[in-house]
């Protein structure tokens, strides 16, 4: 069957401009290499919405992370998922450098941010008493916010998927050719309106695919998938993050997300609260060539440490409870590449979608929705959706209503995560539901926040087994928690 | 809501603790106990320990664990004690009402005479040790793999390394080989190993396993599957000696780390707790701050020997009788009237004379924290543990600042807790005595 468009990876940026399609009479698949939506960039980042005075004044970036926060709010509340506007901070350290912050403000206004100010040593200080002793004066932005991207990202593909879009998983792109009117076959010719002058095959690892227009969010990849179609080659350079993870025991060490000053390399290594109540610190700047890359380093770690250290003080590292790696899909330009390719009309990149990539998603969504919409003149659908409900909290209920629950559904009454008292009902939930999580650690971080003490032992226990959908559920199920005494 | 169940004792975890306990309270007079366990039979760890030695001191026999655990599972039968399988306690208030949840059951309450904290403890997961690399499939703590081993019938690899030397990762380096893999090194941070003498003796030296002290995991490769494992030396710091890094192929990593009492529902209940054995700080009867809500087992202080957690819960399991009965303040409530229960906290504030016991100079902590004499049995057991090995060196007491006890032992380890017997006539002959210290000293 031929799509009108396929977008190929499932992670934030994806997913967004999924929803965004689903708004309107158009046939869209995604497809992703891995076995669920959030597998790359999006799973390991720092999980901020940042306010947009970082990117440089009228680029992509700032118009599409300001734009992008301004949306969150309403975005959450339609898919029902967290999302704190904690605010962020940026902390000068060095009293010579303190001219640098109002280059910040005079950005942020420029590029439209709301509520920012300038503090004092003492104001700052007064705002989060646990900064560096060295602290000179901070910028602050109201604006800065805090979200889970797995919840974001799942509730976008979920929300999309229930409006019709198809999701194809395991399904990695290995060549993409146009296939020009003249030479399709009759039975593809009749799909093809008057205007196609033909349509893309993909190749995938998962059979063919063929699709009028082709959007390349393939994050790490977006080079690959771009150079195939393209004279003009494009290089997306992987640049690790590594970050620790801490015990929500310290989780209020800060309440507002503290960074350093900008550098070149980046936002530099933040320490924040996470929306689910732990610390975050990180993430590390490391170029590197390999696009699954993700093992963390001593030397990063220790550098994370001593990076967040210089603006934060009782910083308690003896409470991390994971250390991880991501990647971002950095372009050496460090700007969005939103738009389609020159010499490949109807693919269109969405490519060097590092941070702000995620505050900016939902406005990287609607423009790219918006461009396809005017491209292929689209139609808005009389029956979307725009919400969602997301996984019961059974924590949320009363013991009464609890009781109703666990009546109905014994599964509610078996608690499976102790640390979180997440209870059976709602990892089949995650299981079930529209685009039902695959991986053990899917399901766990749908179902709520991960603790490692937790997902560890469950991921290593069950990891051996071949992870099917089924035999994954029984395997979790049938684990029962208990270790050592 | 339903109206709340009540029951006398209510005791939290089913494992040797929770059994123990159980029926010292049952021999103590009590009628009404409750044993709420959250897998599917009592036992606990016990169950997956098939290897022997256990049960040395209390029966005087080698049993394994499932051998000793139905000992006590017996006599819970036996006295007919109550017990819930699956069941989740999700929360105890500090008025002792303790919500349970289970799939049979649904949520519920239970107003507690007296509570036994009995939780046991889980072991230090591969996040909270920050070891850089990858995280593939094929690392798991050692209780994991035994877990899988012994009672699910899996087998996690071929070819093992194993992270750190505590007990449980020592008995896998055996288990492992016994079951046809080849476990290729055991490394420990440390200088000295966090396992029993014996048990590296029959586990490692019997199989010809090396121990590498003063050595980690400093790389993991593999994405999907573990491929390898670096291991270096470590410095006096712990940091690791570049130069030092030795590659190994494998396909299974064990971590066998430390353990940590499982304490959320004692600190959600507002109990103190101790930074050092992360379990509740108690009194001579191993009551915690909360009067009525005692702790035993590995939730208060992890053990080595399980014979030494069951003398330890039926001292927990008698003292919650006495609570019950309004007996544990009894010797101070000549002058007046102690209400139990509802009198409790006035009594141990009132009650005579508190002396704080302090572990200092080798000793890293002491169970219990404080002793009220008044209410101590004829002899006491203080428990405690060291920080480092120790070679021909005492162990003493001082009373105040007199010596009043100095034993000499050839070797005292981190790896191998360490008592001392208090008498409480000798307590009672000084009723100024204010601190009791507990030290390690070279002569």
């Amino acid at each position: 069957m031929m799509y009108d468009v396929i977008i190929v990876g499932a992670g934030v940026t994806g997913s967004a401009i999924a929803r965004q399609l689903s708004r309107y009479d158009v046939n869209t698949c995604v497809l992703e290499k891995n076995e669920d939506v959030c597998e790359g960039t999006s799973k390991a980042n720092s999980a901020i919405i940042h306010a947009g005075f970082d990117a440089a004044e009228g680029s992509l970036m700032a118009k599409m992370n300001v734009r992008g926060n301004e949306m969150m709010d309403d975005l959450c509340r339609d898919l029902d998922i967290p999302f704190k506007r904690n605010g962020s901070m940026v902390v000068c350290i060095h009293k010579e450098e303190l001219p640098g912050l109002k280059v910040l403000y005079d950005r942020g206004i420029a590029n439209g941010v709301k509520d920012m100010q300038l503090l004092t040593r003492e104001e700052a200080l007064a705002l989060e008493p646990n900064l560096s002793d060295k602290v000179e004066g901070a910028l602050l932005a109201k604006t800065g916010g805090i979200i889970c991207p797995f919840k974001l990202t799942i509730a976008m593909a979920e929300n999309a998927n229930v409006n019709g879009v198809d999701f194809r998983f395991n399904t990695a792109v290995e060549a993409i050719t146009f296939v020009k009117r003249e030479d399709a076959p009759a039975g593809v010719l009749a799909q093809l309106t008057a205007e196609d002058n033909g349509y893309w095959k993909l190749r995938t690892s998962n059979g063919e695919y063929l699709t009028k227009y082709v959007v390349n969010a393939a994050g790490v990849y977006a080079d690959s998938l771009h150079n195939m179609v393209s004279a003009d080659k494009m290089k997306i350079i992987p640049r690790r993050g590594d970050y620790c993870l801490l015990d929500k025991e310290v989780g209020n060490l800060v309440s507002h997300t503290i960074f350093p000053q900008p550098t070149k390399l980046g936002k530099g290594v933040l320490v924040s609260p996470t929306i689910h109540g732990n610390l975050i610190v990180g993430p590390t700047a490391v170029d590197i060539d390999d696009k699954e890359g993700t093992n963390t380093t001593a030397d990063g770690i220790a550098d994370l440490i001593a990076k967040a250290n210089d603006h934060v003080k009782n910083l308690p590292m003896r409470k991390v409870i994971t250390s991880f790696a991501g990647l971002r899909a950095h372009e050496e330009h460090h700007e969005f590449i939103i738009g389609e390719v020159k010499d490949a009309p109807h693919f269109i990149d969405v490519a060097g979608i590092e941070s702000p990539g995620l505050s900016s998603s939902p406005a990287i969504g609607e423009m790219v929705g918006n461009m396809l919409r005017d491209r292929m003149n689209l139609k808005e659908k009389e029956s979307w959706i725009a919400t969602r409900k997301d996984i019961l909290n059974p924590q949320e209920l009363s013991i009464d209503e609890r009781n109703e629950l666990i009546k109905k559904n014994p599964a509610y009454g078996q608690i499976i995560c102790r640390c979180e008292s997440i209870s059976e009902g709602e990892i089949l939930d995650a299981i079930h539901r529209p685009l039902g999580a695959r991986p053990v650690w899917a399901a766990a971080r749908l179902a709520s926040a991960v603790r490692a003490s937790w997902k560890s032992s469950i991921e290593s226990s069950v990891s051996h087994m071949k992870k099917s959908r089924r035999q994954v559920a029984r395997a979790r199920l049938s684990w029962n928690g208990r270790r050592v005494a | 809501m339903s109206e709340y169940k009540a029951y006398d004792v209510v005791i939290v975890g089913g494992g040797p603790a929770g059994l123990a306990a159980a029926i010292a309270a049952r021999k103590a007079g009590i009628e009404k106990i409750l044993i709420l366990e959250r897998d599917k039979e009592l036992g606990g760890i016990l169950n997956q320990c098939i290897h022997n030695g256990f049960g040395l001191h209390t029966f005087k026999e080698e049993l394994t664990g499932p051998e000793y655990a139905w000992r006590f599972i017996e006599q819970v039968l036996a006295e007919k004690i109550e017990y819930k399988l699956n069941t989740m306690v999700m929360d105890i208030s500090e008025d002792r009402v303790v919500t349970a949840m289970s799939r049979e059951d649904g949520m519920y309450q239970i107003k507690a005479g007296s509570v036994i904290l009995a939780m046991g403890c889980r072991e230090r997961p591969r996040g909270a040790l920050n070891i850089p690399g990858y995280r593939p499939a094929g690392i798991f703590s050692a209780g994991t793999a035994q877990r899988l081993v012994n009672i699910e019938g899996y087998m996690p690899g071929r070819e093992v390394v194993i992270l750190g030397s505590g007990d449980i990762g020592l008995i896998m380096a055996r288990r492992m080989t016994l079951e046809g893999a080849k476990v290729k090194v055991v490394a420990e941070l440390m200088p000295y190993s966090g396992g029993l003498k014996r048990n590296i003796v029959q586990c490692l030296d019997d199989f010809g396993i090396p121990l590498k002290l003063s050595h980690t995991v400093v790389d993991i490769e593999g994405k999907e599957h573990l491929s390898a494992v670096t291991i270096a030396a470590v410095d006096n710091h712990g940091k690791p000696i570049p130069g030092t890094e030795e590659r190994y192929t494998c396909d299974t990593l064990l971590l066998s780390c430390g353990l940590i009492p499982e304490n959320e529902l004692s600190r959600k209940a507002g109990v103190q707790m101790s930074p050092v054995t992360n379990g509740p700080v108690v009194n001579e009867s191993l009551e915690t701050n909360i009067p009525g809500v005692f702790a035993c087992g590995n939730v208060l202080h992890v053990h080595d020997l399980v014979d030494y957690v069951s003398e330890e819960a039926a001292r927990a399991g008698a003292n919650a009788a006495k609570f019950v009965k309004d007996e544990l303040d009894i010797a101070n409530a000549s002058g007046g009237q102690v209400g139990g229960a509802a009198g409790a906290d006035v009594a141990s504030a009132a009650g005579g004379n508190e002396i704080q016991l302090v572990a200092t100079e080798g000793a890293r902590y002491t169970v219990p924290s404080t002793i009220n004499v008044s209410r101590m049995d004829d002899l006491l057991t203080v428990r405690f543990r060291v920080g480092a090995v120790y070679k021909n060196s005492y162990v003493s007491v001082y009373f105040d600042d007199e010596r009043v006890m100095h034993n000499k032992k050839r070797i005292i380890a981190p790896g191998e807790m360490e008592q001392v017997i208090l008498q409480k006539k000798k307590l009672e002959e000084r009723p100024d005595l204010k601190k009791i210290t507990v030290k390690i000293e070279a002569e």
